[in-house]
């Protein structure tokens, strides 16, 4: 993709989800504050002026409307504004601009038509002026929205005696640059430093569209009066981006303009006194907003190849400290130096690692707008409070979880909140209350999904899984999260009524699926009235895991940490062999059936015996199954590679889902207990 | 423009040009466009449920690649390997794999009208020849690297079994 595009589409997502957040968050108080209206307005004009540039002007149109309306909030603070159809309007648009850019993104082209939504936006401001009595007033100089003179006024206090030149300069832009209007806003602005007084015709070419045409067809007329000399001028103006043609001329003074405005002292006061208009344009390089100068994009391809250069750097290190050759010798100096090196090595790993760790925080304020929508649609009312929003996992990680997240605070909306008279007769808060929360878990991230509704209804999931044929043992038995659990199993839902958002029964297991493809576990658990808790567990990163290590004959393999439940040396009483041939080992009045590695695999080990070798207890969401090998070899972080497709093409290999390169530069593979468990 | 003119220098730099190694008596050949180094014999991590010839991966510089003996390819007699042994490290498309050889002996350069086609005998190693190199005296078998990694099923299943 061209840089410049890709960084517009980054810069201009990051903007939306700034402005979803400020809308969200102004629509709670009832009111937009005069701060969240200039940065609304700074969005959209950004917006604005960017998309013109790259000649999205659907989008342009768009944010201009809007910008229409922010710029009349700004500037003369209506008391009458309707908060949630503007920011139903916003969001509208915000959603028309995310969709457009995602094309983009996808190499299409940005096509579709705002003109609805431009329109509505339209008329909404209208209804603004309207119910705020502007129109009517719009003649006293107080007001001067529409019709006013466009100009910009550098300094509020003007030097009378100072000599001043007096310029007039048409500009030329050329054929099918589109948004002439836009264009020639960004030379009043670049303008802006070096004039005493500006005016330009047409006027008014941030209100009205139509002004383009007339540019193209008349070119940009300015006046202004500045110290600079024609050439300072001319100079300046050249640099116009498609620049067709310009004419400078200097005039012996104001009396010579056909177009200079009587004075108006008033109005020069109202307009940018107290607010100027920031040149977005021209200073976002040099200025930056908030926090976006620090960051920097980078593409993911990247940092895959740096994690793999320390990954190098960490067993190259391994390689040279710990070589066989210098067994025995005495080198202090060598181990000291040796300990520097490692404990660098060590800290850049980290530091790589955590590049790739973004917050959550972008996830969560996505539910922000889903509770907000579904809660209007379903005449529900919700709070959502978000906890821990700040805690980090992997880019990868996070690109699976969202859909999943989306998924499930909807069915808690939808299924989980009780309508507000329901919830009054149960004698509970009117206002609904979904927590989603993040917390850090050694190796893992813990995020909860608590919702304070009706619960989940275990008779009609029991009849439900009856109809479905999921029960797999005698009803007794289940227990209450067993129960629970098998609402995420495919085509289950026991939502009588489809509704937009769910009850379709896909989704949960897809929410299932999504999960376990980054390694995560789900867990339920309700009460009846009470409301219920879905508790997903995600390791932090793909690429690093931690694993055990354990050996069979001369091969190594590795098991992922957070499946191992246990292990220990078996003692003969405790294995069962079954007439025909399998063998399982009892671990506290529970039988599970036993793995041997090196009998699946087909390596010569001597430890067959049970006894002398240890068996690692392997739990999957099924079953838990027992894992025999030689012996442990120890627990260490492994970066996980796949095997060569060259291998997949050939043999299935069940039971390894990748590789990793230990300390001494052997390779080890990756065990699945999943796939293991098809072994038996 | 500037990159056309450099493939069609690297080609023509390559052309004709053929990497030779031993297996057994046999010497064959490889063409030199695919082969991206040659490296000595090194700890090879079994892979289970592959066929026989594929030895296992090898960990080249924190890349993970498969090594295949050619030998067994061959349906040869396997042969422990010593300091004389080569990994030849292909890479063909985007795939690299390493094949065992014997011994690798040198580069050589061979004329169109030194390459004749193979005579039509059935035979195991046969399928996995091109043509066939004359120098001097000499025939270098010119080894077809597609072919080579063909999982053939037949093979395959007889392994199985």
């Amino acid at each position: 993709m061209e840089p410049m595009l890709e960084m517009f589409i980054f810069e201009t997502n990051q903007n939306l989800e700034q402005l979803e957040l400020i809308t969200m968050n102004s629509e709670k108080n009832g009111t937009f504050s005069s701060e969240e209206i200039n940065d609304i307005f700074r969005i959209m004009h950004t917006i604005k002026g960017s998309s013109a540039m790259m000649l999205v002007n659907e989008v342009a149109t768009l944010a201009h409307s809007i910008e229409d309306i922010f710029f009349y909030m700004r500037e003369n603070k209506p008391e009458n504004v309707e908060c949630s159809t503007l920011t139903d309007i916003i969001l509208d648009s915000a959603d028309f601009i995310k969709e457009e850019i995602s094309k983009l993104e996808a190499g299409k082209l940005a096509d579709a038509s705002a003109s609805l939504l431009s329109e509505s936006t339209k008329v909404f401001l209208t209804e603004l002026k309207v119910s705020n009595g502007d129109i009517a007033q719009e003649k006293t100089p107080k007001k001067p929205a529409k019709n006013q003179q466009y100009y910009i006024a550098a300094e509020k206090t003007s030097d009378e005696a100072e000599e001043l030149n007096v310029f007039y300069a048409v500009i030329k832009y050329k054929e099918n640059c589109e948004m002439e209007n836009i264009r020639a806003y960004t030379v009043m602005n670049s303008m802006q430093d070096v004039v005493k007084e500006i005016y330009c015709l047409p006027d008014n070419i941030l209100e009205d569209d139509d002004t383009a045409f007339e540019i193209r067809k008349n070119g940009f007329n300015i006046w202004f009066t500045t110290k600079k000399s024609y050439e300072e001028i001319h100079n300046l103006l050249e640099k116009t981006i498609f620049l067709q043609e310009l004419t400078v001329k200097q005039l012996a003074g104001v009396e010579e303009c056909d177009f200079w405005p009587v004075k108006k002292a008033v109005i020069k006061e109202v307009v940018l006194d107290d607010v100027p208009v920031k040149p977005i344009l021209v200073a976002k390089k040099s200025e930056g907003h908030d926090a976006h100068q620090t960051m920097i994009s980078v593409n993911v391809d990247k940092l895959d190849v740096l994690m793999d250069l320390v990954g190098e750097l960490v067993i190259a290190e391994a390689m040279v400290t710990q070589n066989p050759e210098l067994a025995g010798l005495e080198l202090k100096s060598f181990h000291k130096a040796s300990r520097q090196l490692k404990k660098i090595s060590s800290e850049l790993q980290d530091g790589v690692m955590s590049i790739r760790m973004v917050p959550l925080s972008g996830t969560f304020q996505k539910m922000n707008r889903i509770v907000r929508d579904m809660s209007k649609k379903l005449n529900k009312q919700v709070e959502l409070v978000l906890v821990g929003e700040e805690t980090e996992v992997d880019k990868n990680v996070i690109e699976h979880i969202s859909d999943p997240l989306m998924h499930l605070i909807r069915n808690s909306l939808d299924h989980g909140i009780e309508v507000p008279e329901e919830r009054v007769k149960n004698g509970k808060n009117t206002i609904g209350k979904i927590t989603l929360e993040a917390k850090n878990a050694g190796n893992e991230v813990v995020i909860n999904i608590v919702d304070d509704g009706q619960g989940l209804n275990r008779d009609k999931i029991l009849k439900r899984a009856r109809e479905n044929n999921l029960i797999y043992k005698s009803e007794a038995e289940l227990t209450d999260k067993e129960i629970y659990s098998f609402i995420f199993a495919p085509g289950f839902s026991t939502k009588e009524k489809v509704t937009e958002f769910s009850g379709r029964g896909v989704g949960m297991d897809v929410v299932m699926k999504n999960i376990n493809a980054v390694g995560g576990t789900i867990l339920v658990n309700s009460e009846p009235g009470k409301g219920s808790i879905i508790t997903l567990k995600i390791p932090l990163t793909l690429a690093i895991i931690a694993g055990m290590t354990v050996k069979v004959g001369n091969a190594s393999y590795t098991i992922p940490i957070v499946s191992i439940r246990e292990s220990f040396r078996p003692i003969e009483q405790n294995i069962i062999h079954d007439p025909d041939g399998s063998e399982m080992i009892m671990v506290r009045g529970q039988c599970y059936p036993i793995v041997r590695l090196h009998k699946i695999y087909n390596i010569s080990t001597e430890v067959t015996d049970f006894t002398k070798g240890i068996i690692i207890m392997v739990e999957t969401e099924k079953m838990t199954i027992g894992i025999f090998a030689d012996q442990l070899i120890g627990q260490q972080q492994i970066v996980v590679k796949p095997v060569p497709i060259y291998i997949k093409n050939i043999s299935s290999i069940a039971g390894i889902t990748g590789c990793t390169l230990l300390g001494d530069g052997n390779i080890s593979l990756i065990l699945d207990a999943v796939g293991l468990m098809s072994k038996i | 423009m500037a990159k056309d003119i450099n493939d069609f220098y690297e080609e023509d730099t390559q052309k004709g040009k053929f990497l030779t190694f031993g297996i057994g008596r046999e010497v064959y050949g490889l063409e030199i466009s695919v082969v991206t180094e040659i490296i000595s014999i090194q700890k090879i991590t079994e892979m289970p449920e592959v066929p026989e010839y594929i030895k296992g991966i090898i960990n080249l510089r924190g890349k993970i690649i498969p090594v295949m003996d050619v030998r067994l390819r061959f349906k040869k007699a396997f042969r422990e390997y010593n300091e004389r042994t080569c990994i030849i490290v292909v890479q063909m498309h985007e795939l690299a794999i390493g094949f065992i050889v014997d011994d690798v002996s040198e580069v050589i350069f061979m004329e169109d009208d030194q390459i004749v086609a193979k005579p039509d005998i059935k035979s195991a190693q046969n399928q996995y020849i091109k043509n066939i190199g004359k120098v001097g005296d000499e025939i270098k078998l010119i080894l077809d690297c597609e072919k080579m990694l063909d999982a053939d099923d037949e093979v395959f299943l007889m392994e199985l079994k």
